[in-house]
């Protein structure tokens, strides 16, 4: 049933009555301040546990690499370190390197997508045209070591199922200066603009105490000032070998989250250089014939978070019991402890600073408590962006300006 | 805390165990009853501030187990509590939720696909299953078919 | 590739997707592929949109969304299974969650709907312009 419901105080867009159009995210507030929120994820629910118990050992990798899009490398990754647990095997060092070099490179356009649609909601859209253009050569380099811009099917247990060619390292290399360079450029734009300062410090707080209750990890972890990463907490892959540092930063809001991506973008590129430089020679794999009995625990530092895989073989060649936990599913919960007191317009961006899916993200309603009107998504996004652009009035600040846009 | 402390540590806690298993270094098993399992969850969480990463529940045919992975951060080691429930009729286990929000998802999830009961869970509500999935059918058990 | 002679606005729908195939779409919008040179506009609403471009697999769960939206979509319109998901479940046909494929899905509610496929994991920008371009022109 279609209801069209008016409030004259607020200016809402276009009505969806509840009923018919269940979101991800359903809000409920008082005034323009949020008091509730439930979370539905059965939309998303594919039943990829029970699928993988059907499918042999060296083809399950395919399959969670398709749990999330942008962490489709850390997945299949965490995965088979959990079985090449079971077995006894360390792949040789240059599987172990390419496994790096391509983490990194997707958490650089992991990344990046966040900025750009961070951006997005906050109506700074040269900043998402700019993030999203600068995406591209990173998913091109994928696509010319791995065959695909995403879903690279690289890794099996034993090591790696394809080499990176010697002959592509110099344009890695180049690429990944001219890169770097850019986000430097990026980097400090951002820090110092103080429309975005305005806009994004003190906003969607996650305090250490609800970071810890909600056992949240990666950059919500990380900008709560909870310094944990498994490359370093429990090195796999070749990251023990390579000198980089953990970010952090102790405010909790979403400017330190966006900070510690952005720091995060430029040591990515300076570790998968190092990685690159430093690629020994020799096989990418072990020949693995069959999996023993036994339990086997692989966990990666996905862009999001740790995601962790636990295997369980009885000796057959399918796994007995598959459990798969990506970082959203510990991190998306603490929205309730950033979001609940916030004002609506701020909500798009504090759901975002914890990086779910860009689809659970547009799954968004509020419901009021007081008079049922309902504020869609869209309506949303522009409660965000007019709060930027009422910033930006009071603070009379230009626009932020970046190059070759 | 360092490997050697958090050794000494888990030893406070092994009368509420049925055995501890290191399968290396950096991977610890603590096997309980389900009845045990809230204590050892609480003293992990709470007296030795390790991190919840999630819960596994297995169909183990003659029972069913709930697997609590915890990491300690420090040295990278995974402490993971595989608590027995033997009474496969009516699967139950008190929920850890009340003391750690992290585990409700998980607890829900459970509760979907195998059909254990989390006693005290706070918003044992489906999370997973469609509105119209039928009761009763838990996906993860051995009988249903894949 | 000629640009079509109309503006075609076209809504976006994930069924339950691993997020590539939405992550590429939105890439349509950016300065590298750029659509609103084909005159291919997302829109808010599928009110105003003349094709939806679905992904997915279609689960239990939003089966009854994605056929709630189309029957709000203006008609006529071209329903777009991008994606091996959305085209026939891709590498999760079969698990007990899924309730399609997307077809099967809206030809429940609109035997005659006009479906178009456009496969890959993901497609790629340029394969699912090229996929919504001709399909648009040829009907």
């Amino acid at each position: 049933m279609k209801k069209s419901v008016r409030k004259p105080i607020l200016a809402v867009g276009p009505f969806h009555p509840l009923q018919e159009e269940m979101e991800f995210f359903q809000l409920t507030i008082d005034g323009e301040i949020v008091t509730d929120i439930d979370v539905r994820i059965s939309y998303n629910h594919r039943g990829i546990e029970k699928l993988s118990e059907t499918l042999q050992f060296d083809q399950v990798p395919f399959l969670v690499s398709r749990v999330c899009g942008i962490c489709s490398a850390s997945h299949p990754l965490a995965y088979v370190q959990a079985v090449e647990e079971i077995v006894g095997v360390t792949p040789p060092d240059r599987a172990l390197y390419v496994r790096v070099i391509i983490n990194e490179l997707e958490r650089i356009h992991s990344h990046l997508l966040w900025v750009g649609l961070a951006g997005h909601f906050i109506g700074y859209d040269t900043v998402f045209m700019w993030a999203w253009k600068y995406r591209e050569p990173v998913l091109d380099l994928l696509e010319k070591i791995t065959g695909n811009r995403n879903n690279y099917g690289n890794v099996k247990v034993g090591g790696c199922r394809e080499d990176i060619p010697n002959e592509i390292i110099p344009t890695l290399l180049k690429e990944l200066d001219f890169l770097g360079k850019k986000m430097d450029m990026l980097t400090k734009a951002v820090l110092d603009d103080p429309i975005l300062h305005a806009r994004l410090k003190g906003v969607g707080v996650l305090s250490k105490e609800d970071a810890i209750a909600y056992a949240v990890t990666g950059p919500t972890a990380r900008g709560s000032g909870i310094a944990i990463d498994v490359r370093r907490d429990e090195p796999y892959a070749a990251y023990g070998d390579l000198d980089w540092n953990v970010i952090s930063q102790p405010e909790g809001d979403v400017f330190a989250k966006a900070v510690v991506r952005l720091l995060e973008i430029s040591e990515a590129i300076k570790m998968a250089k190092e990685a690159i430089k430093k690629l020994p020679d020799g096989p990418v794999a072990v020949d693995v014939k069959e999996i023993p009995p036994g339990e086997g625990c692989g966990h990666a530092e996905a862009p999001r978070g740790e995601t962790f895989h636990y295997v369980r073989s009885d000796g057959g060649n399918r796994p007995v019991r598959h459990k798969i936990r990506a970082p959203s599913y510990v991190n998306v919960p603490s929205f309730r402890a950033s979001c609940i007191g916030q004002h609506i317009a701020d909500v798009t961006i504090t759901l975002a600073a914890v990086d779910p899916c860009y689809s659970c993200t547009e799954r968004m309603a509020v419901m009021d408590s007081r008079s049922n009107v309902i504020l869609d998504y869209e309506s949303l996004l522009r409660l965000s962006r007019e709060k930027t652009a009422k910033i930006k009035k009071e603070i009379g600040a230009p626009e932020l300006k970046l190059e070759d846009l | 805390m360092n490997q050697e402390e958090l050794d000494n540590r888990l030893a406070e806690i092994s009368d509420k165990l049925i055995d501890t298993q290191r399968i290396s270094d950096r991977r610890v098993f603590l096997l309980c009853e389900s009845e045990n399992s809230f204590a050892v969850n609480k003293f992990l969480f709470q007296d030795l501030a390790l991190r919840f990463i999630i819960a596994t529940g297995i169909d183990s045919d003659s029972c069913f187990e709930v697997l609590y992975h915890y990491s300690n951060d420090e040295t990278g080691c995974i402490v993971t509590v595989k608590a027995f429930i033997r009474d496969r009729e009516n699967p139950s286990i008190e929920s850890i939720t009340p003391i750690l929000p992290a585990a409700e998802w998980i607890e829900r999830e459970m509760r979907d696909i195998l059909g254990i009961d989390f006693i005290n869970h706070p918003n044992l509500r489906r999370l997973i299953l469609s509105d119209d999935w039928p009761e009763g059918v838990y996906p993860l058990r051995k009988e249903v078919k894949k | 590739m000629k640009a079509l002679k109309k503006s075609v606005w076209v809504f976006h729908v994930n069924t339950g997707a691993c997020n590539n195939c939405d992550i590429e779409i939105v890439d349509l919008l950016t300065p590298k592929f750029d659509v609103e040179r084909f005159g291919i506009k997302l829109v808010g609403s599928p009110r105003h949109a003349d094709a939806l471009l679905v992904t997915g697999v279609g689960t239990k769960q939003a089966a009854k969304r994605l056929q709630e939206v189309y029957r709000q979509t203006a008609k006529p319109c071209v329903v777009f299974c991008i994606g091996a998901c959305a085209g026939g479940g891709g590498i999760f046909e079969g698990a007990y969650h899924v309730a399609g494929p997307v077809d099967k899905i809206v030809k429940e509610v609109d035997p005659n709907a006009i479906i178009a496929y456009v496969p890959g994991c993901p497609p790629k920008p340029e394969a699912m312009i090229s996929g919504v371009v001709k399909a648009l022109a040829a009907i």
